[in-house]
């Protein structure tokens, strides 16, 4: 399965190898390199690369590409998978998943990564056995090891791997006993220049963040289930009882996870929570251009849009931006040709406007296509589906646990035709 | 932090060179290096774990560089017993890393692994199984081999678990160990538990995946598991069924797939093979009975469903390919859904999904048209995920969606980026000659981007635009008009070639304007590329022949322009024209057929997508993204024409009972825990024969199985069937290591009721009947006072599953669970009922645990010795002999698989007559139905190479409820190979495989003393095994241990002057190697066991049997 697998970071520099079969050469990666100057935007190299006697397959992810080699057939996805768990499994242990970390944290690493694959194949991914396996470093346990001497691989061994329920530990124990839960709604919309939604849709994730002690069994009800569409769930959720009754029953894992994704389709009507009147217009002559943004709510079911920000990905040939904005701050970055206009709260009775003029580069014929805005926003308290969690009943402990349901909307790919 | 430190350091010391550690050029950092590795070795020679260790961080940071640290491999090596742990890891990363380049070094710390084999913790076993199959010192091999067998009976499902992962690592090392691999292998395919599951069917597909039979039996168990293996496990499993499913079941689309070929219009493509393909398809379907789903086809379409839903993309991945290749046309739907739910994932999840998406919306458009709109693009996506939406919105257009369709294309082509925007051309393109009713639209559209600013644009514009044109010309001179103005803008060659096609073709829609662009194209003909000029050649030949007034000296000047290129083909080209167009005397007929040849109406392309007929390879996989065949891909087989036989895959019902109680889906988890260390026990010792006790508790769950069943049919008592099972219970409390007995009482019950129980009700209702035996069970296990002693036994297994060391009588119990003995079936029940009882008082002060010796004991070791008497001198017409008491029986066809017909056999130890290099194999049928059973005979033998088969008279009838022997003879060729063929009656066929004991290949022959020593004496060295054992408690005397070994293997006893040493003589059937067994015994119960033949490894299987039968 996966032979390999090395760490590149954006400029090219190879950072970290790792086989798990014999050793394969890093001249490999020259294949990579190859195909990485090609494809000019880190984006665009190929998630698979077909080399004479092996096959690349790399992700790209917090600017680091993991490359990985293998020699036969398996399914890319099973590979690509696993490479976005190592990388969420850095992100958990170390709070980013970043050369500088990688690096300074090399042993760990390499400790995880030698857990988690034998002979190419996964062997321990649940972020909860590995860290019985290998624990994560804190500031406070480095310290006392240069001192001691002691060491980060954990003394007992773990259970977790031989226990029914891999995901959590045994023997878990919290003074304060908590479980909260956030609903995240994402709206993924394509809107055309006159405003009309050309194709709108919901993902939702529920996040959670359980402390409870011992073995809890805990389930989840919603108002209104029938809304969700399309979900997945973590592995601990039972399905059977999720397709009989519609209640999300589990023994949660221990600290944070993501418990399900859902997905309101696009047959739904979904509420656009913003409108967007824009103005954008190259003239034919004297290389210049002009731009005119307004933002106003829509359908914001009374709550306050926050955290507005729009991001133009201008075209080529515009050298500057000279605008003004009534409201926030704007930033044109004549390098990336990226406009990013940070507005923050949205104001119903003030609304943001950005209005100037552009200067192109003179003599290059006038742009084709106007550059389509990219909205980022945030709705607190609300989620935009009108999913709403009915109750969380805990079965199998004693104790009481203090519960949380947070609701959030963010605006996913937002994007707004001109 | 020291980590990090260690880092840095190294990082400084070699700034100038900041990777590529090992190369040799760099002078100084070599020697600096050098100095830095001898403090490491001082560090790893001092006693203070705390130095190890900064040392072990410090070098695998070198690892993790890929600098070079195999200097330091003997001071390594030398840690790897370090008692701290962090050291010891690393020390492991260290070695796995390095083994393979310093062998003889590596070896130093094999006999650390060994001990930690031995470790009561199953923790430690599983890590130093792990670590010695991941040095690759093709020395240690037969030690790995030997880990490996140990471990897969290992009673910890993790070990069995680290065993299955180390099978493909010893394959890959030495792939001569298939052989005994696969056997490993096959072992823990019948494994139970979840955490083994995936791990063996990796190492299946890896080492033997064409052996799609050894899936057969545990085919449904795998079905069920799958919900509860980890996700991983899940992704090679699923994979490997839609194989499995695809040679044992009949497509299910069988009637639509005639009507669907009709109705696809790419039916008249031009590609001939396809054609062909398609014949051969259409001829076989043409006449079908209507179809009906096997059971076990719906079984793992419904088991897999759910998993759509995992978090895992590869899971729903595989899912969704599984539906699509095995699913009945009309519920393949359900994936789209979830496919487009990965859309959302990180970019490469897109990228692949995107791909097998494309594919899937060729063959199955209206799966997706629901959801076209998440096929929109957004100029922010990754110019390659553009690109493959692109493919499949274009896949998705049909007449009703054409125009949203036209008009989000429209936007696309507006976009930055320009490759994006030539794709969209394309797809217009595609659009318009797949839709008639838009051609004319996209043709407009297309002509007004002709006069695109962007050079890109219009060139693409203009190649696709010739395609369209190509299919209506007469209506559109204008256009090619239009576009002969064009060539003195347009610079792409590509698109210059084009024009220059159109102008040449029709050339008679535009008489005025073509022989002006060729005279100009001859004024730039040196300085254009070469496909240009190969076009412009053709345009002059085409002129030539309609216009030959204007364009003559022209096409002379061109082809001699031509004729002196530099490029060989169109010289070529030019030679070629020249000779077809221009008359000469020499010229032949063929200058008659010139315009014929020029002007023959060419067919319009079909613009294709890339993707049609990907779906040959299997979707999801890499082959199928790579457009091509990767290594190691398992080619998706085609459906069967008819279904093979479904009763192999019929397991006995008590096997599978311990499965439903882990499988019973996630609702009752927190049940099952609470029952694991049972379970888990169980299975722990119950290789792929069951064991005593699992059998035990499974047996009388069976009973009650069945009983509920009928309780549910209403035609017994819910009080009754509860009586019966405490009946049952205090029975086998008895006899409970005896497998035949309860068959026995099985048997009481009408036969059609167990079977038709099996396969006709769905397994949906047998799942309900055993939660329900589950909840009764343990409410008569409660209640009834003759439960205790079993229960009591339980707990003893606990007991013993948690101190983990009680190594010993679990390997006493393995062996008796892998024999049974059967003899014992043929006597009625009442019989076997008394002997059970005397035997349990015979054995009451041994411990429970320790395993009940085979019943007739005595009476079989002296029909043995009789039998090894008459051998000697005896050849006796072979198909009159009754199977005497000692011959083990084994089965060849369960009366449930083989529905009603029982057929058994032995090995009679006769000489077989007719051919003398064959075994003889006596087979008993037993017709358990009350029909008879007429023409039985063998068909298709399918023999590894150099075996045969002598098969038997047939069998003309058989009637109900008789049973009748035959012998046949089988030449296996020295081999503990498989006989497989196939068993047919007048109505079925069966699959059978006879697998003969290593012992059964041999006959006995008469050897002196001084013959043997002689004989032995030629037979030392490599030919010579030699063992050293315990003898078991009953192998007291001589007497006992003649017996054994007579029983194992068909040997003659070769008289001994010393009463210490037993001396047997055989010779191989086949080809006659001599076979010479010596047991010496020696105080306290220890013996040696010597082996000499020439074929090594009949004398280590032979060891290893024998070896068996004595420390019993």
């Amino acid at each position: 399965m996966i032979h390999s697998l090395f760490l590149i970071n954006n400029a090219g520099d190879l950072f970290l190898e790792k086989h798990w079969k014999s050793v394969i050469s890093r001249s490999v990666c020259d294949y990579f390199f190859e195909a990485r100057e090609k494809a000019v935007e880190p984006d665009n190299v190929p998630p698979v690369i077909r080399t004479p006697h092996h096959y690349l397959i790399n992700i790209y992810r917090e600017k680091i590409f993991f490359v990985s080699v293998i020699q036969t057939e398996v399914p890319p996805l099973f590979v690509i998978e696993f490479l976005h768990r190592v990388a969420e499994t850095f992100q958990d242990y170390f709070g980013e998943c970043s050369e500088t970390t990688i690096k300074d944290n090399v042993v760990i690493v390499y400790e995880l990564l030698e857990e988690m694959l034998d002979n190419g194949f996964p062997l321990a991914t649940e972020s909860n056995i590995l860290k019985e396996l290998i624990r994560p470093p804190t500031i406070l346990r480095s310290m006392v090891n240069t001192i001691t001497g002691s060491s980060n691989v954990g003394e007992t061994l773990p259970t977790g791997q031989l226990s029914t329920i891999p995901w959590r530990r045994a023997g878990v124990k919290y003074t304060n006993n908590e479980a909260y839960f956030d609903v995240v709604e994402e709206i993924d919309a394509i809107l055309d220049k006159s405003g009309t939604t050309v194709f709108a849709e919901i993902q939702g994730v529920i996040e959670a963040c359980v402390k409870l002690s011992g073995m809890p069994d805990l389930s989840l009800s919603f108002m209104n289930p029938r809304l969700l569409d399309d979900v997945s769930f973590h592995p601990c959720v039972r399905y059977k009882r999720w397709e009989s009754e519609r209640v999300i029953s589990f023994i949660p894992p221990d600290g944070n996870f993501q418990l399900m994704s859902y997905h309101i389709s696009a047959q739904n009507l979904v509420a656009i929570p913003v409108y967007v009147k824009q103005n954008i217009s190259f003239f034919e002559t004297g290389s210049s251009g002009r731009m005119d943004i307004t933002v106003g709510p829509k359908q914001t079911m009374g709550k306050t849009v926050e955290c507005l920000v729009v991001t133009v990905h201008m075209p080529k040939v515009v050298l500057s931006a000279n605008l003004n904005a009534t409201q926030g701050t704007y930033n044109y970055d004549p390098v990336t040709k990226i406009l990013v206009w940070d507005i923050g709260k949205l104001n119903p009775q003030k609304l943001p406007n950005l209005k100037g003029s552009l200067s192109l580069q003179s003599g290059a014929p006038k742009p084709e296509e106007n550059p389509s805005l990219n909205i980022d926003l945030k709705i607190q308290q609300l989620a935009i589906s009108g999913l709403k969690v009915n109750r969380l009943d805990m079965y199998g402990e004693k104790y009481k646990p203090f519960k949380g349901v947070k609701y959030v909307t963010k605006a996913g790919k937002f994007q707004v035709r001109t | 932090m020291s980590a990090s430190s260690a880092f840095i350091d190294e990082k400084g010391g070699s700034a100038s060179e900041p990777e590529y550690g090992h190369d040799p050029a760099s002078g100084g950092i070599f020697s600096s290096d050098y100095k830095r590795h001898d403090d490491l070795k001082e560090m790893l020679d001092s006693n203070k774990d705390s130095l190890k260790l900064e040392a072990m961080k410090r070098i695998v940071a070198m690892i993790a560089r890929g600098k070079n640290a195999s200097d330091l491999f003997p001071a390594v090596v030398k840690n790897v017993a370090c008692k701290n742990i962090e050291v010891k890891k690393l020390v492991y990363v260290y070695l796995v890393r390095y083994a393979e380049e310093q062998q003889d070094l590596a070896l130093l710390s094999i006999s650390t692994f060994q001990r930690g084999l031995k470790d009561p913790n199953q923790l430690i076993r599983a890590s130093a199984l792990r670590v010695l199959s991941s040095i690759r010192v093709t020395i240690i091999v037969p030690i790995m081999m030997l880990a490996i067998k140990e471990a897969a009976s290992d009673m910890s499902p993790y070990v069995r678990k680290t065993a299955a992962h180390a099978i493909p690592k010893l394959h890959s090392l030495d792939p001569d160990q298939k052989d005994q691999l696969i056997e490993v292998i096959e072992k823990l395919l019948a494994d139970k538990t979840t955490l083994v599951a995936g791990s063996v069917v990796m190492a299946f597909e890896e080492v033997c995946p064409d052996r799609i039979d050894l899936i057969h039996k545990n085919y449904r168990k795998l079905c069920n598991l799958l919900i509860d293996v980890e996700e991983w496990g899940q992704v090679v499993i699923i994979n490997m069924l839609t194989r499995y499913a695809r040679t044992q079941f009949l497509n299910p689309n069988i009637n639509e797939s005639l009507l669907e070929e009709n109705s696809e219009k790419a039916f008249y493509a031009s590609d001939d093979e396809e054609e062909e393909d398609k014949k051969d398809e259409v001829a076989p379907l043409a006449k079908r009975k209507p179809y009906v789903m096997d059971p076990d086809h719906r079984l793992l379409l419904r088991n897999t469903k759910p998993l759509l839903q995992s978090r895992n993309a590869a899971v729903v991945m595989a899912v969704a390919q599984l539906y699509f290749h095995l699913a009945p046309k009309a519920e393949v739907g359900i994936i789209a859904k979830a496919l487009v739910r990965l859309m959302r994932s990180h970019s490469e999840v897109q990228y692949v999904v995107l791909q097998n998406v494309a594919t899937m919306s060729i063959k199955r458009r209206g799966m997706f048209e629901p959801y076209l709109k998440s096929f929109y693009i957004r100029s922010t996506d990754p110019t390659q995920i553009k690109i493959l939406k692109l493919e499949v919105l274009t896949n998705l257009a049909n007449e009703t969606n054409i125009s949203t369709i036209l008009r989000e294309f429209q936007t696309y082509i507006k976009s930055m980026d320009k490759d994006f925007v030539a794709a969209s051309i394309q797809a217009i393109g595609r659009c318009a000659t797949n839709i008639g009713e838009v051609r004319d639209t996209c043709l407009n559209g297309l002509v007004q981007l002709l006069s695109n600013r962007d050079e890109l644009v219009v060139a693409e514009s203009v190649v696709v635009i010739k395609k369209l044109l190509q299919m209506q010309p007469e209506q559109h001179s204008d256009i090619i008009k239009h576009m002969a103005k064009l060539i003195d803008n347009i610079q792409v060659p590509m698109a210059r070639a084009s024009i220059l096609w159109l102008i040449g073709e029709y050339c008679e829609h535009v008489p005025k304007i073509a022989p002006d662009v060729l005279r100009n194209m001859a004024k730039t003909f040196t300085n254009e590329e070469d496909i240009v000029k190969l076009q412009i050649i053709n345009l002059a030949a085409k002129l030539y022949l309609t216009n030959s007034k204007q364009t003559k000296l022209l096409t002379q000047y061109v082809l001699n322009l031509a004729k002196y290129d530099q490029n060989y083909d169109i010289r070529d080209r030019a030679r070629f024209i020249r000779q077809l167009i221009v008359p000469t005397d020499k010229s032949g007929a063929l200058s008659k057929y010139a315009k014929k040849l020029f002007l023959a109406l060419k067919p319009a392309p079909v613009l294709e997508s890339t993707f049609k007929d990907r779906d040959h390879f299997q979707l999801g996989s890499l082959s199928h993204l790579l457009n091509a065949k990767a290594g190691g891909y398992q080619e998706l087989p085609d459906w069967p024409e008819s279904a093979p036989d479904p009763s192999v895959r019929n397991v006995e019902v008590k096997d599978s009972i311990p499965d439903w109680s882990k499988c019973t889906s996630r609702k009752d988890r927190k049940e099952k825990k609470a029952e694991k260390p049972f379970y888990s026990d169980s299975d722990g010792e119950s290789g792929p024969t069951e064991s005593a006790d699992s059998e035990s508790d499974s047996g009388s769950g069976s009973e009650s199985a069945s009983a509920s069943d009928e309780s549910g049919s209403g035609s017994e008592s819910g009080e009754e069937t509860e009586s019966e099972e405490e009946e049952e219970d205090e029975e086998e409390e008895k006899k409970k290591k005896r497998k035949k007995h309860l068959d026995k009482t099985k048997a009481k019950k009408p036969v059609e009721e167990s079977t038709e129980s099996e396969q006709s009700s769905g397994s949906e209702e047998r799942k309900r009947g055993r939660k329900a035996v589950k909840n009764q069970k343990s409410a008569s296990e409660s209640e009834s006072e003759s439960e205790s002693s079993e229960s009591g036994d339980e707990s003893e297994d606990e007991s013993e599953e948690e101190s983990e060391s009680d190594t010993d009588i679990r390997k006493k119990k393995t062996p008796v669970s892998k024999q049974p003995p059967k003899q014992s079936k043929k006597e009625s029940k009442k019989e076997t009922q008394e002997m059970s009882l005397l035997d349990l008082d015979d054995f009451e002060p041994a411990p429970a645990s320790a395993p009940v010796t085979p019943v007739n004991f005595m009476s079989s070791s002296l029909v043995s010795d009789l039998e090894g008497l008459s051998l000697t001198d005896t050849i006796l017409a072979p198909t009159t002999i009754t199977p005497s008491g000692s011959i083990k029986m084994y089965e060849l066809l369960h009366r449930i698989t083989g529905e009603g017909l029982a057929v058994e056999y032995c090995f009679s130890r006769q000489p077989f007559s007719p051919d003398p290099n064959m075994v003889a194999v006596q087979i008993q049928f037993t017709n358990n139905t009350n029909s008879e059973t007429k023409n039985l005979h063998i068909e298709e033998p399918r023999l590894q190479c150099g075996m045969r088969i002598r098969e038997f008279a047939e069998i003309d009838v058989l009637s109900a409820g008789e049973s009748v022997t035959v012998v046949m003879g089988i030449d296996f060729c020295d081999s503990t190979q498989a006989a497989n063929f196939q068993l047919c009656t007048h109505t079925r066929k069966f699959f059978a495989s006879i697998q003969p004991p290593v012992g059964e290949l041999m006959t006995p022959v008469f050897l002196t003393e001084n013959d043997f020593k002689k004989e032995q004496g030629k037979l030392m060295g490599m030919n010579e095994i030699s063992e050293k054992l315990t003898l078991g408690e009953k192998c007291v005397n001589e007497h006992v241990i003649v017996e054994r070994v007579t029983a194992t293997a068909n040997l003659s006893r070769v008289p001994c002057g010393s009463d210490k040493e037993c001396r047997f003589a055989g010779k191989t059937v086949s080809s006659g190697c001599l076979v010479l067994v010596t047991v010496s015994t020696k105080e306290g119960g220890r013996a040696q066991l010597t082996v000499n033949c020439e074929k090594m490894l009949i004398g280590t299987m032979l060891v290893k049997d024998i070896m068996q039968a004595l420390s019993q």
